[in-house]
């Protein structure tokens, strides 16, 4: 018994200590799936939970996930966003079981056990017994069965969740860098444009790997090629923080000249290959920068997408070892006028789960982890552009793939 | 208008379009919309939350022939194709030659390994041109029960 528990856990091996060789076996093995929810989604990481925007008012709630851990977010009376775990001190019963609510207290189904939107335990029934007599042993405490609650922070209106008490606080977790990345775009209030899932064949990270894989983008999704689109787009780079969990990507595009592009393409007469109708792409340079495509990865599961003027957030959650829902949230902000929300929706024919340059990584994925199955004993090759995780000046590189692993390891111990 | 003909012509145009898309015809499908028309594909939750959001969204038909000239030549997918199976059609309000009408349906996507699964269950919120031949639609609304997509969405529901 003791020899058992004093065994090691069964590690996937490493072919060194580089981030340039990755073994298939991190994508197949139930045993490190588990130790990913443990070390990574309840470890000192800071992972999305909601829009601000979702609970504006008091008494709102959210219910939400951590990896696979459900959890609620609830802006109390105070207006102070609170997270704890969606998980009755009693007997475990899930308490919150539709997506959003609102109510002054949250009440458990199974036995009135009710908690106020911290999380804490106000009430029990039958605390005292029905006509004297069950009850509560009188030593039992409702003080000491708080729901276990989460930290919080809030950036740009995006709300952020974390188990771990001793981890960074989210700004230094993100690192200036990222942090610039994410007000960039989120720089006024945003509301809703509207929401979907796009449930995935693969493992988690086979996807955050894709969102950082700048080598792959105009190689798998041909349209904006076929179609002759992103002529006039100018190479950008990659910039990843210190830890290299989180990453941005970026470039930029002549959007005077594209514009002038189209006026004169009915002039035109070759044989190219044109959308007959492209108000799809009509875009304009609402940053002021030129900035075409930002997105933005935040370890373990959230990506922050600008690609023209289509804004959406995208939470990665793992649903099993071969199983991940990914959520569009796309976003407009609250001056938009009726054009630009036009636009907005136009251009989200681009992504999501029938976008014209994102539907291949909804297939992708899913191709690796099938040819991954019992033929996982060797490792992928991450080495375009270098070894390291550094900022690159290109986007024909793995590094904020290196940088993915370089967390990852970091927090598994490996 | 004659009722029966009218029941008749809309039956004929949602049967036609359903065997066109399973039969990958689609080169044919823009031609069930007129030139000015909507065509969306989302969600219950997005629809009654007032979301104008879809997963497809196109405002003319020449979106439509994008949408199948970029499924052709341009996107990357596995082979498969669908079965629709559309339910019984209620008409309502028939105003300047444009006919209301709700069916429900339900879409079986077979991948050309054969493995078949329940892809897509929602209803057709129509507006469909009655007052000219052949029947078209100016809108076609598809409104899915559930907002989860599995895999990716590419040919047209
Ligand atoms: S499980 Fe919640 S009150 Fe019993
Ligand atoms: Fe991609």
């Amino acid at each position: 018994m003791s020899e058992h528990m004093a065994e090691p856990v069964r590690r996937v091996a490493w072919p060194s200590n580089g981030l340039s060789e990755v073994p298939f076996r991190l994508y197949t093995d139930p045993e490190q799936y588990r130790l990913e929810q443990e070390r990574i989604f309840k470890g000192p990481t800071w992972s999305y939970l909601c829009l601000a925007a979702e609970i504006p008012n008091p008494g709102d709630w959210v219910a939400t996930t951590i990896g696979e851990v459900a959890v609620v977010v609830a802006r109390a009376t105070d207006g102070a966003v609170n997270a704890f775990v969606n998980r009755c001190a009693h007997r475990g019963n899930l308490l919150c079981l539709e997506r959003n609510g609102n109510g002054k207290e949250i009440t458990c189904i199974y036995h009135g056990w009710t908690y106020d939107l911290a999380g804490k335990l106000t009430g029990v029934a039958f605390e005292r017994g029905v006509k004297r007599q069950g009850g509560m042993p009188p030593e039992f405490r409702k003080d000491e069965h708080d729901l276990p609650r989460l930290r919080v922070a809030e950036l740009a209106g995006l709300v952020f969740g974390s188990f771990s008490r001793e981890g960074p606080d989210l700004e230094t977790y993100l690192g200036p860098e990222i942090v610039g990345g994410i007000k960039r775009v989120l720089n006024r209030p945003v509301h809703i444009l509207g929401r979907s899932t796009q449930v995935l064949p693969n493992n988690w990270k086979l996807y955050f790997e894709n969102t950082k894989d700048t080598y792959h983008a105009s190689i798998l999704h041909t349209f904006l090629t076929t179609f002759r689109i992103n002529r006039l787009s100018m190479p950008g780079g990659i910039h990843i923080d210190e830890s290299g969990g989180h990453h941005f990507s970026q470039a930029k595009l002549d959007y005077a000249a594209e514009d002038a592009d189209y006026r004169n393409a009915s002039l035109r007469s070759d044989t190219d290959m044109r959308l007959a109708d492209p108000s799809i792409i009509e875009s304009i340079d609402e940053y002021g920068d030129q900035v075409s495509v930002q997105i933005l990865t935040i370890f373990p599961g959230m990506v922050l997408q600008q690609i023209r003027n289509a804004i959406a957030v995208r939470a990665i959650r793992p649903k099993g070892l071969d199983k991940t829902e990914l959520e569009w949230i796309h976003l407009g902000f609250d001056g938009d006028d009726e054009a630009m929300t036009e636009r907005r929706l136009r251009q989200g024919n681009l992504v999501g789960a029938a976008g014209y340059i994102s539907m291949e990584d909804g297939c992708v994925g899913g191709f690796v982890q099938r040819a991954l199955q019992y033929n996982d004993a060797d490792s992928g090759i991450v080495m375009m552009g270098g070894y390291d995780a550094q900022s690159q000046p290109f986007r024909s590189s793995e590094a904020a793939i290196r940088g993915f692993w370089k967390k990852y390891r970091a927090l598994m111990g490996e | 208008m004659d009722k029966i003909a009218l029941r008749h012509g809309v039956a004929e145009l949602l049967a036609a379009y359903a065997e066109c898309i399973d039969d990958d015809r689609l080169e044919e499908w823009p031609d069930f919309f007129v030139e000015d028309s909507r065509y969306l594909i989302t969600s219950r939750y997005n629809y009654e939350a007032g979301y104008r959001h879809g997963v497809v969204y196109a405002a003319s038909r020449g979106m439509l022939r994008d949408r199948v000239l970029a499924l052709r030549r341009a996107n990357i997918f596995e082979p498969h194709r669908y079965r629709h199976i559309v339910g019984t059609t209620r008409i309502g309000k028939i105003e300047n030659g444009i006919a209301e009408a709700r069916s429900p349906v339900i879409v079986v996507r077979i991948m050309h390994d054969g493995e078949m699964s329940l892809f897509a269950a929602g209803r057709y919120l129509d507006r469909i041109q009655v007052d000219a031949e052949p029947y078209r639609f100016v809108e076609r609304l598809v409104i899915l029960d559930s907002d989860k997509i599995d895999t990716l969405l590419v040919i047209p529901l």
